[in-house]
């Protein structure tokens, strides 16, 4: 493997704020937090889908994909991020390399395919993506990125993830070490403010961030940079000028989190727009970071004062919803999602909650969901489709959330289902997004489909059939 | 007809192709009780997956064999040998069907070699079960390259000849580009003469998303494995565009009579099919689909007043895009713009001037004064720049459901496809208005009594002044 990329992945492996790698012995922790893929029973994508999540929300960016077409061919405009403004993020770029290439190597191909988009594009800034069969016949995309950005004036950005050095998990990251390589901190703000603020790991899906940014604005404090949800190129780049930062639960771009407060001295705090409590302690904590760092104290009262407001509104239009769910029974499947930050929510709305995944939760996380459940609260670690199928069919639960991966064995099982993952539709983000969360739960739980495709047919009727 | 050009970029923008391993696997994906499967990275078949389930709504069995880079440089047979073991155990499939990417073609893994190695070592456990394999590199041809690929590698490794064929048993080998209900109305026009249809691969039977009694880890339904082998005891194999003529070409080796349609959108392909039909059955044709043709006959009638003279672009693959263009030509519109994925001899036949293989870019910059832009759900972003409606044609089709029902084969499916290209016309209708006819300056000068100028008389005592000034006519 390229050595630089293998550097990158120690480097990301020995990652100091993650407390999963902390309580790892020297060996383990050396091995990383790849867990090895099982030939044959895997799922999931590879670094170079990882990485091109974590960046692709940036809105004004070109990202060029070097690569043959499966690559980008097979994925673009793939994925739900939203933008208030440019739309070439949505622009499918790639070298589409050919049989010669591979042969003859691609490098030519792509320092013209990067001339050609700013020739006919002009964008900020091109990302180029490494794959894995441009790798493997060693093209050298950081030496041709650097010239042509001399060439052509202009930042161009080597990502170098290629999919076969591991899981979208760790594509993420390394994704996120290219912004820290080569754009954060190589531009300055026009204007500074006490109240500017970093959220890192936010990807805006379904316009998400556009439920917690209200807030912000009432607030006063300005988000300078998202990384990298409805993101701008000279925002990121000048985005080490924060005076506090917010990094998004799922630990996708800890790394970032973390070496920025290294080097810019930007404090941050793990938070999450998701249940009402964590989106009223994440507002809490911006606000303390934001007043350590200088800003004026009545920021703390204000928030204080958002909170209450904002959370009584949102538990109120949520009991509404008590008398119709009371008792109705959820399976709660999720990966990125905090299951017991959700979980809270759905118990005001009076469902019980007969089960949640607890796949990549943390032991704080598995605690935390014992407080909200009881003891003998039901955590899966891993549920197989079958099993599943099984407890949807067997009714131990009215209705599943669960990522879209799991849909069709809700759907096949006659049984509702409600998308909570990262291709969905709705946003769920902070208070609106928590109320808006039950209504659909309600919404689907109530509709008379399920009644009709449960009835049988009229051939698996004895009545209908004694008359024939 | 059509000139054939590549295009000349060094970078793609807005691909319109998609690639050989996603082919082959769709192929796959409609035999029965199958575990397709990518040999490369995890991405190439999370890619694939995603991709598909988007497009049908369904759940899409599919595998990998997770390579990394140190297995890559190594060679990936271990990959195989625990992936097919783990398939096996969890699965335990009647087939499993593997494609290979651009990442092991790139190492020049020997899959085959691997394959026998691993049935040896394992007969035992993998008794029941077969496994297939076809090369499919990415960076080589498109997505129905690798479905056509893919069937020619089933026929070789499954299909023998036989020494009597099965009295009325009508193979039917599908192009990628039919959906689901496409094979449906196929199976049902050969099945009213009285014949038996065996579809090879049928993505009818696995991806027209009907509820099956328990949870399946494989495939839903499809064809069998005894399909597959029955492909030799065929009295005749029918097959559907001409990305199957490899296939064909080896069947007839084995002395199975087939015929290749290019297509079966359109009066006179479905004539074709139905005459072949009556021919080979020795059956007239039933009365229904005397009337589905009198239906279809009707449709064209009604709908040439609306596609009669429309520009049209297209962005497609090969054989969908001359069924395509064909039925535009033969309802009085013109295909102004074709663009397509990889090289086919049917492209110079297609009724335009010419046919780009290239990208989404290429067919928007050629699009514009186009009435109609018609390619997959990627062309929405090209469509709302245009200001053009949109009809959407192949897979994906992300953003719309019910795409496994969509019709455009047969009398039936190529008078609905006439009425949904006609609607598409009737309701974006433009409404004229005052200025839509103005006269030339010219006219309006003669009419207001000024000298004739720039006349476009070609005779010599036509006089021409140099300079002519047009009065402005107050609006």
């Amino acid at each position: 493997m390229d050595a630089r990329v293998s550097a990158k992945i120690q480097s990301v492996f020995e990652e100091p704020a993650c407390e999963h790698n902390q309580n790892k012995d020297e060996k383990a922790r050396k091995k990383g937090c790849t867990k090895q893929l099982s030939p044959g029973a895997a799922a999931g994508g590879c670094a170079f889908d990882g990485a091109k999540i974590a960046l692709q929300p940036i809105a004004d960016v070109a990202h060029l994909v070097h690569g043959p077409i499966a690559c980008e061919g097979n994925s673009w405009d793939n994925r739900n991020s939203s933008t208030s403004g440019p739309q070439l993020y949505r622009t499918g770029f790639t070298t589409d390399i050919g049989e010669l290439d591979v042969i003859y190597g691609g490098e030519k191909r792509l320092f013209k395919s990067i001339r050609e988009i700013i020739e006919k594009y002009d964008p900020p800034a091109v990302f180029v993506y490494q794959t894995c069969v441009t790798a493997l016949i060693g093209d050298d995309i950081e030496a041709v990125c650097k010239r042509a950005a001399e060439k052509f004036g202009k930042p161009v950005v080597p990502v170098n993830a290629p999919g076969f050095v591991g899981p979208k998990n760790l594509g993420n990251k390394l994704g996120a070490e290219a912004l820290l390589d080569y754009v954060i901190g190589t531009e300055e703000p026009e204007v500074m403010t006490p109240y500017d603020i970093n959220i890192i790991g936010e990807y805006n899906l379904a316009g998400e961030l556009w439920q917690v940014r209200p807030l912000l604005d009432a607030l006063g404090i300005r988000i300078l940079s998202c990384i990298s949800g409805d993101g701008r190129y000279h925002e990121v780049a000048q985005s080490h000028r924060a005076k506090a930062a917010m990094m998004v639960c799922s630990k996708s771009m800890i790394n970032v989190a973390r070496k920025m407060e290294d080097r810019y001295g930007i404090p941050f705090f793990e938070g999450s727009f998701y249940g009402i409590e964590d989106m009223s302690d994440t507002l809490r904590q911006l606000a303390r970071l934001l007043v350590q760092r200088g800003a004026p104290a009545d920021l703390l009262e204000r928030t204080e004062a958002l909170i209450a407001v904002e959370e009584k509104r949102a538990w109120d239009r949520i009991a509404a919803f008590r008398p119709r769910l009371e008792g109705k029974k959820v399976l709660l499947i999720t990966g990125g999602v905090k299951s017991w930050s959700v979980v809270a929510a759905l118990q005001e709305a009076g469902l019980e909650v007969v089960g949640t995944s607890v796949k990549k939760s943390t032991k704080e996380d598995k605690e935390k969901i014992k407080e909200i459940m009881g003891e003998d609260a039901h955590m899966i670690d891993d549920m197989t489709p079958r099993e599943m199928f099984k407890m949807l069919r067997d009714a131990r639960a009215d209705i599943m959330l669960s990522g879209g991966r799991s849909q069709f064995v809700a759907l096949k099982a006659k049984m509702p289902w409600l998308d909570i993952n990262q291709e969905r539709h709705y946003a769920y983000a902070g208070y609106e997004g928590m109320v808006d969360l039950v209504r659909e739960i309600s919404k689907t739980l109530f509709n008379p489909v399920w009644e009709q495709v449960r009835m049988p047919a009229p051939w698996e009727t004895p009545a209908v059939e004694e008359v024939c | 007809m059509a000139i054939v050009h590549d295009s000349k970029k060094a970078c793609a923008v807005n691909p319109l192709k998609m690639s050989q391993p996603l082919g082959a696997c769709y192929a796959f994906l409609g035999l029965a009780n199958t575990m397709p499967m990518m040999h490369g990275s995890q991405g190439c078949t999370s890619f694939g997956l995603v991709l598909l389930v988007r497009h049908f709504k369904e759940a899409i069995p599919m595998q990998t064999t997770a390579m990394n880079e140190v297995s890559t440089i190594l060679g990936g047979m271990d990959n195989i040998e625990q992936a097919v073991l783990n398939i096996k155990k969890r699965a335990n499939p009647a087939l499993i069907a593997i494609a290979s990417t651009g990442l092991t073609e790139t190492k020049g893994d020997d899959v085959d070699g691997y394959l026998r190695l691993i049935r040896a070592k394992h007969a035992e456990t993998l008794d029941g079960t077969e496994i297939v394999y076809v090369s499919t590199p990415d960076y080589v041809g498109a997505f129905q390259d690798g479905w056509a690929a893919a069937i020619k590698a089933l026929v070789a490794a499954f299909v023998t000849p036989a020494e009597t064929p099965v009295a009325g048993r009508i193979g039917v080998l599908p192009g990628a580009y039919l959906t689901p209900a496409d094979l449906e109305e196929v199976r049902e026009l050969i099945e009213a003469f009285g014949l038996d249809a065996v579809l090879v691969p049928d993505v009818s039977g696995s991806l027209d998303g009907h509820i099956p009694e328990d949870f399946t880890p494989t495939t839903l339904g499809g064809a069998t494995l005894d399909d597959i082998r029955g492909l030799g005891a065929c009295e005749h194999v029918i097959a559907i565009g001409e990305q199957m003529r490899g296939t064909t070409d080896a069947l007839e080796a084995l002395g199975v009579p087939c015929t290749l349609f290019d297509r079966l959108t359109g009066l006179a392909a479905t004539d074709a099919l139905v005459a072949l039909l009556m021919r080979l059955s020795g059956k007239p044709a039933p009365a229904r689909l005397k009337r589905q043709r009198g239906q279809l006959q009707d449709a064209m009638l009604d709908g040439h007043f609306h596609l009669g003279g429309k520009r049209v672009a297209i962005g497609a693959e090969p054989d969908l895009l001359f069924a395509l263009s064909s039925l535009i030509a033969e309802m009085g519109g013109e295909v102004v713009a074709a663009v397509t994925t990889t090289h086919s001899p049917l492209l110079a036949r297609v009724p335009t001037a010419e046919v780009l293989v290239g990208d989404l870019e290429d067919l928007e910059t050629r699009a514009v004064g186009c009435d109609l832009l018609i390619t997959h759900a990627h062309g929405r972003q090209a469509a709302t720049r245009l200001g053009i409606p949109l009809f959407r044609a192949g897979i994906p089709q992300f953003d719309r459901i019910g795409t496994a029902h969509q019709l455009s084969v047969g009398y039936r499916g190529t008078r609905d496809l006439i009425f949904q290209l006609a609607n598409i016309f009737l309701a974006h209708m433009h409404a004229h208005g005052p200025e839509d006819w103005p006269l030339p300056a010219e006219a309006v000068a003669v009419a207001q009594g000024q000298p004739v100028s720039g006349c476009a008389c070609a005779s010599s005592s036509c006089s021409v002044s140099d300079e002519v000034v047009i009065p402005i006519i107050p609006a």
